[in-house]
């Protein structure tokens, strides 16, 4: 069934991102152009349009007037009048508010994969398996998401496409036993990296969240000498809602970061924005497709780049 | 719950506009910017806020305050029938067709939930009295087949798949299927797509011709950001589009999607999906909704009741008398009685927006109880006492006490609180204002 997806010839990783970004980029950039046309003073109309352009692309209302504020503070001190020359700004602001360390996996490290429903936490971590093994890492995954009916079966297939080794129990298992037996597999294959899928939850359940905490002592407890980073995937078409996802995930279970996918289409995903400026969560990775390569390492950067 | 976070920010705007007789144009103004602000948090696509800030403010600003209610009551009833309006009025059921299998075909982006509900969906048909079988068409995602064959052994309700083959020869075998079986609705589960993904695009557009479905249901995450529309409006434009259904309504989210895609694509929400059980489906309502996001859902019905409980005649009588400064101990009873018609106290409070709060504190047992009393004491006095209660001399106030079963201090009590209201009345005429307040209690018990 892979097979569908090969039609797409390989690129390189810039180009894919920049292909995947690409509709993202048209339409803010078109927007912002054809602004800067418009305007030829920086007025408060010019400073509401493009508060409403980011608005649109999801970075939330207090966020854009921080972002706004920050942009009329800086086109001051440089004495900038020249509505063009403020796309640079706003650029260089966006990069510089989406700054983070890289997350470089020591061995034995364990990635525990949380989300929402629906938001392509399976393909995501078929995507990071195949992207570590890439790189020679010894990965195993594991089937924690034991509730959605035939949700082990989509991580299987994605374990072969990536040729590694998969623990699983199948639906209905207690998620804390997989992790247990998926913790002992790694150490006794001395693993780089075990990457753990969970069952999607709202995170506004109770329960669940417990049942997330339970996987996450049982990492701690049986794993001390493994580096744990939880990564929480957002749908790029999420809107406000993505913080307090992020924000009832970091509460529960010490989120490390975010990996935003579904990029691919004309979603901005702006609420990443909002999220590592009112949580301190940095954005890893951003998934572009469905393929085994649509996975790219995050730079704020490119991002900005990409963006406008 | 969902809409919660909208409903504080909207009520907190709506709060400035209670309790205000006359609203400036600055006023609603102001409280729009607040509407405006709380819409955008909740993901309403900003061309719909826009639009609606826009719609609410004119007819705000031009409307005469409606006469039972004060101005920021008016407001907020326009508010509400906007949203409502903005959400498509009425509740829009399934079309079936007479010349059976109905065909119902699923479609929407990665992870909004078709599968899910494509189970739900099965299983509620199945009650209903319908003889309903799932589709595969999702020959994309691993496992996709397999996730509705689980979903469709749990609701008992058959599932046709061809594997890997192509969609339109599995939709076309199973409408086959589906007539030799004698099965007479057909819900196609198809595989997620963006929706500028032209091949894949190109072939829902050959699904439909293949099967010409009754339904084509776009459906969208509730938790979808402004995006939403974007998604709606291309879908719509190629696929023309039914109806939408809303999955994941039970997170906490806030519902711009919800609010936006009936705004901008004109095709009616037709179901909820609320949670991960497979009964969790119900019928759309936008009205309730629009109750729902605003956190006052029963103002309405208290509008209702109060214009059901004022008798308008007797409302302009009572204003003259209280211009004349004749307002007598009967219509003091008068007005207790309307309360009483309206539900008593705790029950208006709970269906002001905010109300809830300040009625869960009020001892309904112990107003009920105090508005007895004072009824009890009217009721014992003759109509000459009620209309002229200067004649109240002890004798009489000993046997009004006994009448009513209370002491000649609680007669005495109500006529001091008469008295006060009395004047309250008289400062309220001079201050030229007089027309309105014939319909406020203002009455402490």
């Amino acid at each position: 069934m892979s097979e569908v997806n090969e039609k797409k010839e390989k690129k390189g990783l810039f180009a894919r991102l920049k292909e995947g970004m690409s509709k993202t980029r048209e339409s803010i950039t078109h927007a912002i152009d054809t602004l800067a046309g418009v305007y030829k003073e920086l007025d408060d109309d010019f400073y509401d349009e493009l508060e409403m352009i980011l608005i649109s692309a999801d970075v939330g209302v207090a966020t854009t007037e921080k972002i706004i504020d920050k942009l009329k503070e800086e086109v001051r001190a440089r004495r900038e009048g020249n509505p063009e020359n403020v796309k640079g700004i706003l650029k260089e602001i966006v990069a510089d508010m989406m700054q983070a360390e890289p997350f470089n996996p020591q061995s034995p490290t364990v990635v525990l994969v949380v989300g929402v429903n629906g938001v392509g936490k399976t393909t995501t971590i078929g995507k990071l398996g195949c992207y570590y093994k890439e790189q020679g890492k010894n990965v195993i995954l594991a089937a924690a998401d034991t509730f959605r009916a035939a949700a082990t079966e989509q991580l299987t297939i994605w374990a072969q496409r990536a040729g590694v080794p998969i623990v699983a129990h199948g639906e209905g298992a207690d998620p804390a036993a997989v992790v247990f037996d998926a913790v002992a597999s790694a150490k006794a294959k001395k693993a780089d990296l075990l990457i753990i899928d969970t069952a999607g939850r709202l995170h506004n359940k109770t329960h669940l969240m417990e049942e997330l905490k339970k996987i996450r002592r049982v990492i701690d407890r049986d794993f001390p000498e493994a580096t744990v980073r939880v990564f929480m995937v957002l749908d790029g078409t999420t809107g406000q809602n993505g913080v307090s996802q992020a924000r009832v995930f970091r509460d529960a279970v010490d989120v490390d970061g975010i990996i935003l996918t579904k990029l691919d289409g004309t979603a901005k995903g702006g609420v990443v924005i909002s999220i590592q400026e009112e949580l301190k969560l940095p954005v890893y990775f951003i998934g572009v497709g469905e393929q085994k390569e649509d996975l790219q390492v995050f730079d704020p950067k490119d991002y900005a780049e990409a963006i406008f | 719950m969902a809409f919660e976070g909208l409903t504080d920010k909207l009520q907190a705007a709506f709060s400035k506009l209670s309790g205000r007789g006359k609203l400036t144009e600055k006023d609603v103004k102001e409280a729009m910017r607040e509407v405006r602000m709380a819409l955008l948090e909740a993901d309403v696509n900003f061309l719909v806020v826009k639009d609606f800030i826009k719609k609410v403010t004119d007819r705000a600003v031009g409307e005469q305050v409606f006469d039972t209610l004060n101005a920021g009551q008016t407001v907020v009833k326009i508010v509400r029938e906007e949203m409502t309006a903005m959400m498509g009025g009425t509740h829009s059921r399934i079309e079936f067709t007479g010349n059976p299998p109905t065909v119902i075909m699923l479609i929407g982006l990665q992870g909004a939930g078709k599968t899910t509900l494509a189970g739900k969906l099965a299983g509620m048909l199945l009650k209903q009295g319908k003889k309903p079988m799932l589709v595969a068409a999702d020959v994309y995602r691993p496992a996709a087949i397999k996730q509705l064959q689980i979903v469709g052994s749990q609701v008992n309700v058959p599932v046709f798949e061809m594997g890997q083959d192509k969609p339109v020869s599995i939709v076309r075998a199973a409408k086959k299927e589906a007539i030799r079986t004698l099965h007479d609705v057909m819900i196609v589960d198809t595989a997620g797509r963006l929706q500028i993904d032209d091949t894949l695009m190109t072939e829902l557009e050959d699904i439909k011709a293949e099967l010409n479905p009754q339904e084509i249901l776009l459906v969208v995450d509730a938790m979808t950001g402004q995006e939403a529309v974007n998604v709606a409006k291309t879908f719509d434009e190629r696929l023309n589009l039914t109806g939408v259904v809303l999955s994941k309504l039970d997170g906490d989210t806030r519902g711009g999607a919800a609010l936006s895609i009936r705004a901008v694509t004109g095709k009616p929400i037709k179901f909820a999906s609320i949670g991960e059980k497979l009964d969790q489906i119900e019928p759309f309502h936008p009205d309730r909704m629009a109750s729902r996001i605003l956190g006052m859902g029963d103002v309405l019905t208290l509008i209702d009741k109060a214009v059901e409980a004022v008798d308008e005649k007797k409302a302009v009588e009572l204003e003259q008398k209280l211009r004349k400064n004749q307002f007598t101990l009967e219509d003091f009873l008068e007005q207790f009685q309307q309360v009483r018609k309206m539900g008593g106290m705790a029950d208006m409070l709970s269906m002001l927006p905010g109300g809830n709060k300040i009625a869960s504190e009020v001892d309904e047992d112990e107003v009920n109880k105090s508005m007895g009393k004072t009824e009890a004491i009217i009721r014992s006095m003759t109509p000459k006492e009620r209309r002229n209660p200067g004649i109240l001399n002890a004798s009489r106030k000993r046997r009004i006490a006994a009448g009513s079963g209370t002491t000649v201090q609680q007669v005495n009590q109500l006529l001091k609180q008469f008295e006060q209201s009395q004047q309250m009345m008289k400062q309220f005429t001079k201050m030229g204002k007089g027309g309105k307040f014939g319909r406020k209690f203002p009455f402490k018990f």
